[in-house]
């Protein structure tokens, strides 16, 4: 066991030694790697503040109901105790179109405008909430309100959420795939510097064979070297990534504030961290796998 | 310790390094392999190391048919060999001692033993004093004294040498020579290929030519 650790140990202090034999190559494949794995890494910190926003923005979906311009107190009585005797609708929330007028005149730039028209052109107003948010059960809510008598308009307001949804997957699809290239890249550059570091150290592994050395004792320092330069080319993606959120936190700030949008810029995950130097970590591993087939086979 | 049975070598395209070679080395024996440049003395020794293998007859070490080892079992044999080498292999960006360190590194021996077996190795040969030198700053003589501490470190019961005194003046190959009589006093099996068996007084000779025994 103590043997097991001690070689383990010498083989990770060998890599560590020849990553060090020449700072400016490893400078440069780490930046290389770490560049490359920086625009997956991103991308998801970019979609996972997406995902917030929408989060924020939508709490909860909900169903606005217009009525008639010429409704009157009782037909607006009328719709409220149906919608309040309707199992499908949670809860229900009445806005009269006066309360609506003078919001809107208190609005920057609206005030003149509505005072120039001749009168209230806002309809009284019912937000629904309903009992269950799915979207089809929402659907099917909507179609049976449309049905009420004067009302004039239904609006579903969990369609942008939908279409929302619907644009996130496809940027999660894009991530996946841009991952998955890079990740390829990493593998290519790992075998590539491995290559070069067993063509410099032909020496060593001859006279190590000679020596009476096994292929596990030859190998191990070239794996923990890919591991090695894996694991720091996701920190430097890491770094990068929190350098952007950095940078962008002030400017995005800003503009949530003008939307008064409750929004702050997050950096990746704790989760998603450790994802990203996990598998940069393994293909590190797997790049200086292939390459040690390739180039150790020798005898 | 070391028995030849009708071994042979032939590199492609038919040229033969050794043809037909029998003999036997006891335990404790010191032996040198004479001959002409050329007569098959670097690819005997070879055989023994299984860094080739015969294409004819067997070579035996302590009873192992080294020609049918697995690959995966030679790096074992080899722990057991100590291995001096015409061109010395040293390693030019490691210091005197992580030279000598490298053979106990690799069989995973626990450091500060290891540590006191190397400074015991380099003290036998004389170069306690240069431990932390490098390479590049020793002389040839004391180059090949580091080659041979890094091959006794390990405690082999077989050391096995090729040319370890060519390129070296007479005073400085004699000194060299004395370090192998040491070995063999103390009861390590000694087999040297060399032009200059004079150097070894009281070793059995065996002679090399164009790949045959004389």
């Amino acid at each position: 066991m103590s043997t097991w650790l001690s070689q383990h140990g010498q083989a990770f202090l060998l890599a560590l030694r020849r990553l060090t034999a020449s700072p400016v190559n490893t400078l440069l494949s780490l930046l290389a790697i770490g560049i490359a794995l920086a625009l997956p890494a991103g991308g998801q910190m970019l979609l996972a503040n997406a995902m917030q926003l929408a989060r924020n923005a939508a709490p909860t979906p909900q169903i606005s109901l217009y009525l008639d311009l010429g409704a009157d107190k009782r037909a607006v009585q009328e719709v409220e105790a149906r919608l309040k005797s309707n199992p499908s609708v949670k809860s229900v929330r009445f806005i009269a179109r006066e309360d609506t007028l003078t919001r809107m005149k208190a609005s920057e730039g609206l005030g003149d405008v509505i005072d120039a028209l001749p009168k209230n052109p806002f309809p009284d107003a019912f937000i629904v909430m309903p009992a269950d948010d799915r979207p089809e059960a929402m659907e099917q809510l909507a179609a049976e309100l449309r049905k009420l008598p004067k009302v004039e308009h239904v609006q579903l307001d969990s369609d942008w959420v939908r279409r929302l949804d619907a644009l996130l997957k496809i940027g999660r699809t894009g991530i996946l795939l841009l991952a998955l290239l890079l990740g390829v890249g990493l593998v290519a550059i790992t075998f590539n510097t491995i290559r070069l570091q067993v063509m410099a150290s032909r020496a060593e592994i001859e006279l190590s064979r000679l020596l009476g050395a096994t292929d596990g004792f030859i190998r191990r320092p070239f794996h923990y070297f890919g591991v090695l330069l894996g694991l720091l080319g996701g920190l430097v993606a890491w770094l990068i990534v929190a350098g952007v959120v950095l940078w962008l936190k002030g400017p995005i700030g800003e503009l949530a504030q003008l939307y008064s949008l409750d929004f702050a810029l997050r950096p990746l995950a704790l989760i998603d961290s450790l994802a990203l130097l996990g598998a940069a970590a393994t293909l590190g591993w797997l790049g200086a796998g292939l390459s040690l087939r390739q180039h150790l086979t020798d005898h | 310790m070391i028995r030849f049975d009708h071994a042979s070598k032939r590199y492609p395209p038919g040229i033969d390094a050794l043809a037909d070679v029998s003999f036997e080395v006891g335990k404790g024996e010191l032996v040198t392999v004479g001959g002409h440049s050329g007569a098959g003395k670097s690819t005997l020794l070879k055989l023994i190391a299984a860094i080739e293998r015969p294409t004819g007859g067997a070579v035996l070490v302590n009873g192992q048919n080294v020609g049918s080892l697995k690959r995966s079992a030679v790096p074992y044999l080899r722990r057991n060999l100590g291995l001096v080498f015409q061109d010395q292999k040293l390693l030019f960006d490691r210091n005197v001692f992580e030279n000598v360190m490298l053979p106990l590194t690799i069989t995973g021996f626990p450091a500060a033993e290891a540590k006191r077996r190397a400074q015991a190795a380099l003290d036998k040969v004389g170069l306690l004093e240069r431990q932390k030198a490098m390479p590049i700053m020793l002389s040839g003589g004391e180059q090949q004294r580091l080659a041979i501490a890094r091959a006794v470190v390990g405690r082999p019961n077989l050391l096995l040498a090729d040319e370890p005194t060519a390129h070296l003046d007479p005073d400085t190959a004699a000194d060299v020579a004395r370090v192998f009589l040491e070995f063999r006093e103390v009861g390590v099996t000694v087999l040297i290929a060399t032009y200059d068996d004079g150097l070894f007084p009281g070793a059995r000779r065996i002679v090399l030519d164009h790949g045959r025994l004389q």
